[in-house]
């Protein structure tokens, strides 16, 4: 592809103009983008200016889902007072703009779009995704050791955003993707990309491509067979043993959507709500039934379980990983279970 | 507010209850009306019944679709919903979505014999089968029904049962784990019946649904008779939120990744076998 046409979606943002950027953004809907917090974490929140943000970052402690898929999201409003009970579907849709994704978790948010659009459709995520204006930002260097990207190939950016961010020391290559991004980018009057910039950009992507390394030593393509193989490795019984089934990497993953729907009902008595909360197959009643039968009732089916739904039924499924490699699940785990070295466990044990 | 969100599948439809009667001491029974048209569903579906208020569980259409106007519903009190659906009489509204689930082979079993197996509340989604088959009587060939039941008193549809047992068409059996001192049937698990039944087993489609204990036992005397794996139909129980394949909690551990609300929960045996539990 010539220079000439490559640029045509590529423009420039000065380091020093980001702050006007955001300002000028955060005038047309609400902006949220990661910020540093205690102990070194941090979190996706509302933002009004660049010096609030925190541009470079180890993955925040929740992704960015929870805007396309809330923690908690109510989906009926119920009156029960009349002769007859009577329901009304509500959505909170609001325009919001999602500023410095990684490339993974605009892949976990791609896997969610998967999901959500399967028939039958679920309008209320769709609706939702539609208003989500989503700013994705490079990772030149890996985040911690935690990550394993490389080994998915959602280190590098491919598609799932209107604009995405590549920093080339003093600005920004600004790629434009979308309609929508277009008229911003128009708007806000960012320069288009030179050559001497396209060649920057290049030369990022060629460094990139010397550190960022298939992380766990085991080629992706073995994968499907070590879980075909691996129905029953020691690996899980391993997991089961040190797991506390807090649900924590279920939530914390870009890429678990499962889900409970429950019922409140307000203090008055009068009124309630039906409402969707993230769920995790972690917990002990998440296969049970009434008749008594627990179909996951051990920790280690669990967390195959767990496994199997990022790295085997989605490929079926979905023809990809359910995993981005963004590496909470490793994180977050108080049972200091390791997703890099238990796919090298399992590999060695199958492969 | 857009349409969609108005339309979409987590959208209740208002049911009255035109009837209800208690009919074992742990078993409630509904009739129910939609009021904004007919439920339309094939017999083996299920509905998500959402008790304003309290939450949703899914329940077995009990009736067959040959029942037009309404749809009927066993509810065993197992929980907060079930227990609080006890409670519901004549008038009450419940919230219905659905209905949901791959139904029963109806058509492709059109022409063979036909063995129902029910144990417990496995004959709440069999009675929608049975009942629709014997409104379609000439359309099937020889048909035997075997009901296991706990005691005597546990069992359900009663009165029907007694009309099926007149029925020259239908072959009907059935059984008690325990007797009582006016039982005069047969006393012992429901696999016990298996042997005694005729079959041709190519041309026969056994539909067995019980809970999963039962499946083990009975499957195996199936198989002893030289009843096709494929032709051996199952309805399985799952934990359900959603109906829509998305709620991941129906997930069957089966290699080919089945969601139970969308791919079942009817199954053809050997579609399921190689699933750790059935
Ligand atoms: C396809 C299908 C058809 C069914 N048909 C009938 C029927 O015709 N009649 C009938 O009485 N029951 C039927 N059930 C079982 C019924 O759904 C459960 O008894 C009910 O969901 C329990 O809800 P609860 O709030 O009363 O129980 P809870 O108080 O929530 O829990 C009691 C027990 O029920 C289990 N349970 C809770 N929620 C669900 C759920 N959503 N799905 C499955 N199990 C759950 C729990 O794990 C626990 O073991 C069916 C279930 C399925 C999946
Ligand atoms: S975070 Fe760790 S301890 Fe908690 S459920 Fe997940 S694997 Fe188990
Ligand atoms: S499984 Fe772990 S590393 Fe993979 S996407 Fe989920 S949280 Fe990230
Ligand atoms: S009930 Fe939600 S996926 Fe089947």
């Amino acid at each position: 592809m010539s220079a000439e046409v490559k640029s045509v979606n590529n423009h420039i943002l000065p380091h020093g103009e980001l702050d006007g950027f955001i300002r000028k953004l955060s005038k047309k809907m609400k902006v949220v983008a990661p910020v540093a917090k205690e102990a070194g974490n941090f979190a996706f929140q509302e933002v009004s200016g660049a010096s609030e943000i925190a541009l470079k970052y180890v993955p925040t402690v929740l992704p960015p889902k929870k805007y396309f898929m809330p923690q908690r999201e109510k989906m009926l409003d119920f009156d029960l007072t009349g002769a007859q009970p009577s329901d009304k579907a509500v959505i909170d849709a609001p325009e919001l703009a999602v500023f410095g994704a990684h490339t993974c978790d605009l892949a976990g948010i791609q896997c969610l779009n998967m999901v959500f659009s399967e028939r039958p459709r679920d309008y209320n995520y769709l609706l939702r995704k539609e208003k989500i204006f989503l700013i994705g930002m490079e990772c030149n260097d890996y985040c911690d050791e935690n990550a394993s990207c490389a080994l998915v190939n959602s280190h590098m950016p491919s598609g799932g955003y209107d604009l995405f961010f590549t920093d080339l020391g003093d600005r920004f290559m600004v790629h434009v993707n979308t309609q929508k991004a277009e008229e911003i980018v128009e708007e806000m009057g960012l320069a288009k990309a030179s050559p001497a910039d396209l060649a920057a950009l290049d030369k990022v992507r060629e460094r990139k491509r010397s550190v960022f390394r298939n992380e766990i030593g085991v080629d992706p393509r073995k994968l499907p067979e070590a879980f075909a193989k691996g129905e029953k490795s020691k690996v899980w019984e391993d997991l089961g043993a040190r797991c506390v089934s807090c649900g924590n990497c279920t939530n914390v993953c870009p890429t678990c959507y499962c889900f409970d729907m429950a019922d409140n009902v307000d203090l008055n008595m009068k009124t309630g709500s039906r409402n969707r909360t993230w769920d995790s197959c972690q917990f002990e009643t998440f296969a049970s039934v009434a008749g008594g039968e627990n179909f996951r009732e051990a920790r280690s089916e669990r967390q195959r379980h767990r496994y199997y739904r990022k790295f085997k039924y989605p490929l079926d499924k979905f023809y990809r990983f359910f995993c981005t490699g963004c590496g909470r699940c490793t994180r977050t785990c108080m049972a200091r279970i390791n997703l890099k070295e238990t796919l090298k466990g399992l590999a060695k044990e199958t492969v | 507010m857009t349409e969609e969100i108005k339309n979409s599948n987590w959208r209740l439809r208002k049911g009255k209850i035109i009837a209800a009667k208690q009919m074992t001491a742990a078993e409630k029974w509904f009739d129910i009306r939609l009021e904004d048209g007919s439920l339309d569903h094939e017999p083996g579906q299920f509905v998500q019944v959402e008790l304003y208020g309290v939450g949703e569980a899914p329940i077995s259409v009990c009736s067959s679709p040959t029942k037009r106007g309404s749809f009927e519903l066993t509810v065993r009190a197992a929980g907060r919903m079930t227990n609080a659906m006890h409670k519901l009489d004549v008038g009450d509204y419940l919230g219905i979505r659905g209905p949901f689930g791959r139904p029963f082979p109806v058509k492709v079993m059109a022409g063979s014999d036909l063995l129902f197996v029910a144990g417990g509340l496995g004959i709440a989604p069999l009675r929608s089968l049975i009942n629709y088959v014997i409104d379609n009587r000439k359309d099937y060939g020889k048909v035997d029904i075997l009901l296991g039941c706990r005691t005597p008193s546990d069992m359900l549809f009663g009165s029907e049962i007694g009309a099926w047992q007149k029925r020259l068409d239908v072959n009907f059996l059935c059984t008690v784990d325990r007797g009582a001192p006016d039982w005069r049937g047969n006393v012992g698990l429901i696999t016990t019946l298996i042997p005694g039944v005729t079959i041709q087993p190519e041309r026969t489609f056994a539909v067995v649904v019980g809970p999963p204990v039962m499946y083990k036992f009975v499957i195996a005397e199936l198989l002893k008779k030289n009843v096709p794996e494929r032709q051996i139909v199952l309805s399985l129980e799952r934990h359900m939120k959603c109906g829509m394949g998305k709620c991941g909690h129906c997930q069957i551990d089966h290699p080919k990744n089945y969601y139970c609300c969308k791919d079942g929960p009817t199954f053809t045996y050997d579609e399921v076998k190689a699933s750790k539990k059935l």
